[in-house]
C-alpha cells in the first residue's frame, strides 16, 4: 500500500467539477430508469391494445444512464494524497477506433483509483464501455465490454479487488457528444468508472 | 419502347402517386440506381370500384409499387395506357400489343357495404389473348392493402416461377431523442413499411431484433443495468415479452435456428464474447468455436448444419462459418477492412453483411456461398451515410436495411429504411419524417 497524507476525501465533489470542466463532455440525458418497466403501446397484431408489461430487470437503472460527474465517491472515510485528488476527478478514459488497449496518458488516472479502491474496501465501482457509432451495433457491445474489462484488469493489477468492480457495455448506444465525425466519437470511446454509495 | 431515362421518370411518378392515394403514414420515394433492362413490362389497370365509388386504398397501385419495387417488372405509366378495361369482355388486346405490354391485370371492387368488399383480378397474357389466372377475395376496409400484396404475390409468382415477398412483414427499432420517456420502441409493419404498429417501448436500449421462423414470435435484445439480455415476444397472442436468457449473463444478438428449436446468441464474458447455442426446451447453453477474440452476431444457414458469426480472431471483425461437428471455423471474407453482422438468404445460397470499405465507407454487401465472389448493393460514401442491418426477404430477392444520413454541421441525423434489389439494380427509399432513428430492420418469413 501506498503512503497517504492527510488530506479528507469530501472535497472530492468540488475538484471533481473543476477536474471535468476541462473536459467538458457533455452529459448524456438519457434517463433510464430500470425500475419502471412497464411498456407501452398495443400488441403487435390486430386489435389487441393496453400496455404489456415486462418482467422487473431489478437494476439500479441510473447506473448507465447518464455521466456521474455528479456522483462523489464520498465513503468519507479514507484519506487520498494531494496529487491522486486531481487524478480521482478524472473518471473517463478515451480509446483509439476499435481498440480496447489503456493509453498511456490514462494510466496515472487508472492507479489513483485501484489506490482509493484499496484504502477504501467498501467502495465499489461499475465500469461502463461505450464506443462510437462506427460499426455494428452488437459489435460494439462487445467492444464496450472489451473496454470495461480492459480497465478492471489494470485496476486489479494494480491491486484494486475484482470484488469491488463489474463491468457494463452500453455498446453505441450512450454517446457522451452528439455529432458523426471523429471530433465527436473521440468522446465517444470510453470507459467511465461510477462510484456506487 | 422506353429508353432509360423515360423509365427512371416513370418510375418516380408512380411512387408518389402510390403514396398519395395510398393514404400514407410512410412517404415513399423510388430511386432507380441503374437502368432496369430485363424488367418485363406489365400494365395494371385501376380497378373498377361499383357501388360506393370512394376506397381507402387504389390497390392497382399498391401492385404496380409492389412490382416495380421487386425490379423484375417495368410497370406502364397509367396516362399511357389506352384504355382502362375492368372487365374481360372490355380487354382488346390489340392496345397492349401497340405498346409491347405482354402482361395485362384488371379487377374490379364490389362494394358490398358496411366495410366488406369483394375483389376480383384476372392477369392475361396479351399474346396468347388468354387469362393466366384470376381470383376473387373478400376484404375489408382495413385488409385492402393486403389483398392487394397478396395480388402480387400471385402474380409474381405466375410470372417469375417464385413465390411473392409482399405480404409479409417488418420488424424494427425506433430510437427517440433521450428526454422523451421510453425512447426505445419495437414496430411491426408490412414489408412496404405501411400499418405501422407499436409492439412496446422502454428506456433501456431495444436491439437486435428477428423473427422466429414460422414469424409467430419475436426475440430481441434488451440492455440492463447488468448488461443485455434477450427476450421472446409471442405476436400472436401479443402477450408481455418474456426473459430467455438468465440475468447472470449478458446476452444479446439472438437467432433462431430453422427448426426454431435452438436459439443462437453471442455472451460478453470476462471483456470478450462468444457464440452460445441455447436449447429452448431444456435452457442448455453449448459454447461453439470459442476463441479469445470478440465473436459476435451468429446467423444460422437454413439447413441448420452451420453458423456464420463475425470474429476477430484474424484482427479485425470478419465473417466466419462454423460447421456443426468441425472444429474449426473458417474464414468467409477477405477483402474490405471489416466485415459484420452477416445474414443468410431464405435460399442458404448468399449472405449478405455490411462491409467496411478501405475508404471508411458503410456498405451492404451480398456473397455468393458457392463463388465467394462479393458485391455491393448499396454503396456508402464516408461522412454521407452509413448502412447497416441487412436481412432478406423470405423469397431471396430482395434485402432491406437501415440509412443513416448525418447532416452536415448538425447533431441528428436522418435515417430511413431501403429496400434493395440482390443485383442492387433498384432502391427504394422509406424516409421517416419523424424523430425517431429507424433501426435494425427484419424481413419476415412468408405469413401464410
Amino acid at each position: 500500500m501506498k503512503p497517504v497524507t492527510k488530506l479528507v476525501v469530501a472535497i472530492l465533489p468540488v475538484l471533481m467539477i473543476i477536474g471535468c470542466g476541462s473536459k467538458d463532455v457533455k452529459k448524456d440525458d438519457a434517463s433510464s430508469t430500470g425500475e419502471n418497466v412497464v411498456i407501452e403501446g398495443g400488441a403487435s397484431t390486430g386489435d389487441a391494445t393496453g400496455g404489456t408489461r415486462l418482467e422487473d430487470e431489478g437494476g439500479t437503472g441510473g447506473a448507465g444512464a447518464a455521466g456521474t460527474e455528479a456522483m462523489g465517491a464520498d465513503t468519507g472515510a479514507a484519506e487520498t494524497s494531494a496529487a491522486d485528488q486531481d487524478l480521482l476527478a478524472e473518471k473517463k478514459v478515451y480509446f483509439d477506433f476499435d481498440r480496447s488497449e489503456i493509453k498511456d496518458e490514462y494510466k496515472d488516472i487508472l492507479r489513483a483509483h485501484a489506490n482509493y479502491l484499496m484504502s477504501n474496501p467498501d467502495a465499489s465501482i461499475v465500469i461502463e464501455g461505450h464506443c462510437d457509432e462506427r460499426g455494428t451495433r452488437e459489435y460494439n457491445m462487445a467492444l464496450g465490454e472489451r473496454r470495461a474489462f480492459s480497465v478492471m484488469q489494470f485496476l486489479t493489477m494494480q491491486g484494486a479487488s475484482k470484488s469491488q468492480m463489474r463491468t457494463v457495455s452500453f455498446g453505441e448506444e450512450r454517446p457522451a457528444v452528439e455529432g458523426h465525425d471523429e471530433s465527436a466519437w473521440k468522446w465517444n470511446r470510453r470507459a467511465v468508472l461510477v462510484y456506487s454509495e | 419502347m422506353y429508353g432509360e431515362r423515360l423509365k427512371k421518370i416513370v418510375g418516380v411518378f408512380i411512387f408518389w402517386f402510390a403514396c398519395w392515394v395510398g393514404q400514407a403514414n410512410a412517404a415513399l420515394v423510388i430511386e432507380i440506381t441503374e437502368g432496369v433492362e430485363d424488367a418485363i413490362p406489365i400494365a395494371v389497370v385501376p380497378f373498377k370500384v361499383t357501388g360506393n365509388n370512394v376506397l381507402p386504398t387504389d390497390i392497382a397501385a399498391v401492385i404496380e409499387a409492389d412490382l416495380a419495387r421487386s425490379a423484375q417488372f417495368n410497370p406502364l405509366e397509367r396516362k399511357n395506357m389506352l384504355a382502362k378495361p375492368f372487365k374481360p369482355r372490355q380487354i382488346k388486346f390489340k392496345n397492349w400489343r401497340m405498346l409491347d405490354i405482354p402482361n395485362l391485370v384488371i379487377g374490379e371492387i364490389e362494394n358490398k357495404g358496411n366495410g366488406n368488399y369483394f375483389v376480383k383480378f384476372r392477369l392475361y397474357d396479351v399474346y396468347r389473348q388468354k387469362q393466366i389466372i384470376g381470383y376473387g377475395f373478400p376484404a375489408k376496409t382495413n385488409q385492402l392493402r393486403k389483398i392487394a400484396h397478396k395480388i402480387s404475390d400471385v402474380i409474381y409468382e405466375e410470372l417469375m416461377g417464385v413465390k411473392g415477398a409482399f405480404d409479409t412483414q417488418i420488424v424494427y427499432i425506433k430510437k427517440f431523442p433521450n428526454k422523451d420517456k421510453k425512447p426505445y420502441r419495437l414496430y411491426l409493419a408490412d414489408a412496404d413499411t405501411f400499418n405501422e404498429q407499436e409492439v412496446m417501448r422502454h428506456d433501456w436500449p431495444l436491439f437486435s431484433p428477428t423473427w422466429s421462423p414460422d414469424s409467430k414470435k419475436l426475440a430481441f435484445a434488451m440492455g440492463g443495468s447488468r448488461g443485455p439480455g434477450i427476450f421472446i415476444f409471442d405476436v400472436m397472442t401479443g402477450k408481455p415479452p418474456k426473459r430467455l436468457t438468465k440475468r447472470s449473463i449478458k446476452a444479446s444478438a439472438p437467432a433462431w435456428s430453422p427448426d426454431g428449436t435452438k436459439m443462437a446468441m453471442q455472451v460478453l464474458e470476462n471483456g470478450s464474447s462468444d457464440i452460445f447455442v441455447m436449447d429452448l426446451k431444456t435452457k442448455r447453453m453449448t459454447r461453439i468455436a470459442p476463441h479469445w477474440a470478440i465473436d459476435v452476431e451468429p446467423t444460422w444457414a437454413p439447413d441448420g448444419k452451420s453458423i456464420v458469426f463475425t470474429s476477430e480472431r484474424g484482427g479485425s471483425p470478419q465473417l466466419y462459418q462454423y460447421t456443426f461437428g468441425q472444429r474449426k471455423a473458417k474464414r468467409l471474407t477477405f477483402k474490405g477492412r471489416q466485415n459484420l453482422r452477416a445474414s443468410f438468404s431464405p435460399d442458404g445460397k448468399m449472405i449478405t453483411f455490411v462491409h467496411l470499405s478501405e475508404n471508411n465507407g458503410y456498405n451492404i454487401a451480398v456473397m455468393d456461398l458457392s463463388t465467394r465472389e462479393m458485391h455491393i448493393v448499396a454503396d456508402s460514401s464516408y461522412g454521407e451515410s452509413e448502412h447497416e442491418s441487412p436481412s432478406f426477404a423470405p423469397n431471396s430477392s430482395m434485402i432491406i436495411y437501415a440509412a443513416n444520413y448525418p447532416q452536415a454541421g448538425k447533431k441528428g441525423k436522418k435515417t430511413g429504411l431501403v429496400a434493395v434489389s440482390v443485383d442492387g439494380s433498384v432502391q427504394q427509399h422509406f424516409t421517416d419524417e419523424g424523430i425517431g432513428e429507424v433501426r435494425e430492420p427484419a424481413w419476415s418469413s412468408y405469413l401464410n
